[in-house]
């Protein structure tokens, strides 16, 4: 029998020896931070300061304003500089709190002591989770207390933790687990406790053998908790991708996780849920790779959430070479970045220097019709067509050719041997038809 | 960080395979055919095999260049007709041939429907029909003699095909190995699968097409082809004619196949059969060209009846 996987998906240079035997190393933040009020997906932080006040480390500074909203902690103490707007990582703008760092890293007290997550009730661990600010920090940023919060909790049977880290490069998760395996399991064991039926299964790709050792030892002992091995394959962290690898059980994009029996969390996430419950400490700083062959030291870094990637960058001794291409995030799915001055949020989860843009270099030809993004699609749809159907605007045939599965992951743009820009396509036409049932939505 | 960063929509990576690789590869895979037609058949084959190449090529660059598009020359695909084409010809056509097939292949079927990737037919397969349909004559003289190895003949000095459909008796070991008459490139079913099994593992070609191509014909002779279960029969008719070369090299053109699993599969499986009926039923030994460029026109269709299901199309609520 093989390992858990999903049909489809490519095999890239994984390259993550550049960094992965890289601990993670605490680096101190300039003199200025920024904290977006958007880290999440949802409505945004409604800020808690104002321009002049002090700020502690671990302080609110901005709270949620809606359930499918998280608040903003500061990471450092200091005074607020007030309230500005702030170039994302994704190139939109976004207010942000703009703190001066005192340097002093003056600690707040914990909102919520200390205490044993067994005392707690369900609802007091889902306040603290969301007290905490926790946020998906797998790259989504979706707020994990909606995620616990199904509307039928007896009937979650799995809780999965996406410690799959399929992205090339990334081997910030790959660090969690293998230094901080206790804070992971044991943020599994918390989500086990909001869901009595539940089995918790780490779920770890099969290049990552020390990863898998470490968590099946964190792991052992427990009957609910157990390590599963799945087949090294990008995009294998993908949420649907991963549920069906461990369960057999299939959603599409009008289902979700929870309608399959699952909950899915990544390993940062579940780490982060941990320190909330147990220690009380709400997310300010989370782990960071600064890697690629521009790189001078690539490192996995703990990094104060609204830190500067510049700042990051140097950290890791800055560039050897002259980059073309900048990426908050991994190279298949992360943003391509125009200026380094952007704060780290929530959702950062690398920064990749690249000397040459393999992108720029290859123009796009002809499709020959060769099928290799039918092959390689793991929503098994036919991104050639859905692309064409978006080149022209064709909502209809976008529509019936499942044009509104796609997850996004680019495997398509990957193989084309034409270079064609297959998800990009895919991707605009995915927004505009999505924009358009919204304003329809409106009408109504 | 003075120079302007390159900035794109993900992801940032690409495979290495490009589309040239992947030509480059297919006459990889040509070569045993090309090099055992040229020792079959003589130096002539040679020269109709360059012939056909450079014409392709000329055609191609000459007709982008009158219209000033941009030259697709390096993506091989022109070099991959020509050779195609040459394969498909008798080795005793005067050297015309060639350059009327390879003009006609390349700026009727290829580029005025809009170059690679538009092209509704094969090309070179399109090409040799209608060589076929004008020259007759030329296209089906198989007479010539001056390879370098010994050709096992049949009685009439037909190819195997024509010879089995007179009734004549054909000796499968060299059909299999390729010392009969036939076009350049069709004759040897070993230096054919050779290229095509090359082909399959470096992942250039989708097993499904030759397969069922193969599998249907096969059944469709078992159930129509008047002769049972006989064997001698059915692995002629598997080895002789352009079966080999049309399952493993043409059918498989990328731009000519359905893009879908499922709809290569019913592709195989309608050239099997049209095969068949024209081999069978038909006034001439020969059907694979017919039944690859008639398959062809289908692909649309066939394209549009099998869209795959969506990965979770089939997900609901689950219970427990």
């Amino acid at each position: 029998m093989g390992l858990s996987s999903f049909r489809g998906g490519i095999h890239p240079p994984g390259n993550k020896e550049l960094s992965k035997d890289s601990s993670i190393r605490q680096v101190k933040p300039g003199k200025e931070l920024a904290y977006l009020l958007s880290q999440h997906i949802g409505v945004p932080a409604r800020p808690l300061v104002k321009k002049g006040d002090r700020v502690l480390a671990g302080q609110k500074i901005a709270e949620a304003s809606g359930f499918v909203s998280v608040p903003v902690h500061a990471s450092v103490s200091g005074t607020v500089k007030g309230i500005e707007q702030r170039l994302t990582a994704a190139g939109s703008v976004c207010d942000a709190v703009i703190v001066e760092n005192d340097g002093m890293y003056q600690e707040a007290a914990a909102a919520d002591p200390a205490g044993d997550p067994g005392q707690l009730s369900r609802e007091e661990i889902l306040e603290r989770i969301r007290e905490a600010g926790v946020a998906g920090m797998g790259g989504a940023g979706f707020p994990t207390h909606v995620k616990l919060s199904p509307k039928d909790p007896e009937k979650i049977d799995y809780v999965l933790i996406n410690g799959a880290e399929c992205e090339p490069y990334l081997t910030a998760d790959y660090r969690q687990m293998l230094e901080y395996p206790e804070q992971v399991a044991g943020g599994l064991r918390i989500l086990l406790q909001l869901f009595p039926h539940a089995k918790g299964v780490v779920c770890i790709e099969d290049n990552k053998p020390e990863c898998i050792r470490v968590m099946e030892q964190a792991c052992a002992g427990d009957p609910s908790l157990q390590v599963r091995v799945l087949k090294t394959k990008y995009p294998q962290g993908a949420e649907r991708m991963l549920i069906y690898a461990v369960t057999g059980r299939k959603i599409n994009s009008s289902l979700l996780p929870a309608d399959a029996g699952c909950v899915v969390d990544n390993a940062q996430t579940a780490a982060a849920v941990y320190r909330a419950v147990v220690l009380g400490k709400p997310v300010t700083e989370r782990i960071v790779t600064v890697t690629g062959d521009a790189v001078a030291r690539p490192s996995n870094f703990l990094a104060p959430l609204g830190m500067d990637h510049g700042e990051l960058l140097e950290a890791a001794g800055g560039l050897t070479k002259p980059v073309e291409k900048l990426v908050s995030g991994g190279p298949m799915m992360g943003f391509a970045l125009f200026d380094l001055h952007i704060p780290v949020t929530k959702t950062t989860s690398g920064l990749l220097c690249l000397s040459a843009d393999e992108v720029s270099r290859h123009k796009p030809t002809a499709c020959i019709n060769c099928g290799r993004c039918v092959a390689e699609c793991p929503e098994r749809l036919v991104p050639a067509r859905l692309a064409r159907f978006a080149r022209y605007g064709d909502e209809k045939n976008f529509l019936k050719y499942y044009g509104m599965e796609c997850c996004e992951c680019g495997s398509c743009s990957y193989v084309c041997p034409a270079r064609r820009p297959l998800a990009q396509e895919i991707r605009s036409m995915r927004k505009m038809v999505l924009a358009n049932r919204k304003k329809e939505g409106e009408k109504k | 960080m003075k120079e302007m960063l390159h900035v794109s929509s993900s992801p940032h990576i690409r495979s290495r395979t490009a589309t040239p690789n992947l030509m480059a590869m297919v006459i990889l895979a040509l070569l045993p055919a090309t090099l055992f037609g040229i020792w079959n058949f003589g130096v002539r084959a040679l020269c109709l095999i360059l012939i056909s190449i450079a014409v392709c090529v000329a055609a191609e660059g000459v007709y982008e260049r009158l219209l000033h598009k941009e030259s697709t020359l390096k993506d091989l695909s022109a070099v991959v007709t020509g050779l195609l084409l040459a394969l498909n010809l008798p080795p005793s056509a005067p050297w015309w041939i060639p350059v009327i097939g390879g003009i006609f292949a390349i700026l009727v079927v290829k580029q005025l429907f809009g170059g690679l990737g538009q092209n509704f037919m094969n090309p070179a397969l399109a090409a040799r029909c209608f060589l076929l349909l004008a020259f007759t004559g030329a296209m089906t003289d198989f007479s010539v003699t001056g390879g370098f190895g010994t050709l096992t003949d049949t009685v009439s000095g037909a190819t195997p095909l024509a010879a089995m459909r007179a009734g004549e008796s054909v000796d499968l070991m060299s059909m299999f190995l390729g010392c009969t008459r036939g076009t350049i490139g069709e004759t040897s079913a070993l230096a054919l699968l050779l290229g095509g099994v090359f082909l399959v593992i470096m992942r250039v070609i989708d097993l499904r097409i030759p397969l069922t191509y193969l599998a249907s014909f096969l059944i469709f002779l078992l159930l129509f082809g008047g002769h049972g279960a006989d064997g001698t029969y059915l692995l002629g008719q598997l080895l002789g004619g352009g079966l080999m070369l049309g399952a493993w090299f043409m059918a498989t053109d990328y731009v000519t196949s359905p893009i879908t699993p499922a709809g290569r599969v019913v592709y195989g499986v309608i050239l099997g059969i049209m095969t068949g009926i024209f081999r069978v039923f038909g006034s001439s030994a020969e059907g694979v060209s017919y039944a690859i460029i008639f398959s062809n026109l289908l692909i649309p269709l066939i394209e549009r009846l099998t869209i795959p299901a969506a990965f979770g199309k089939g997900g609901r609520v689950h219970e427990q």
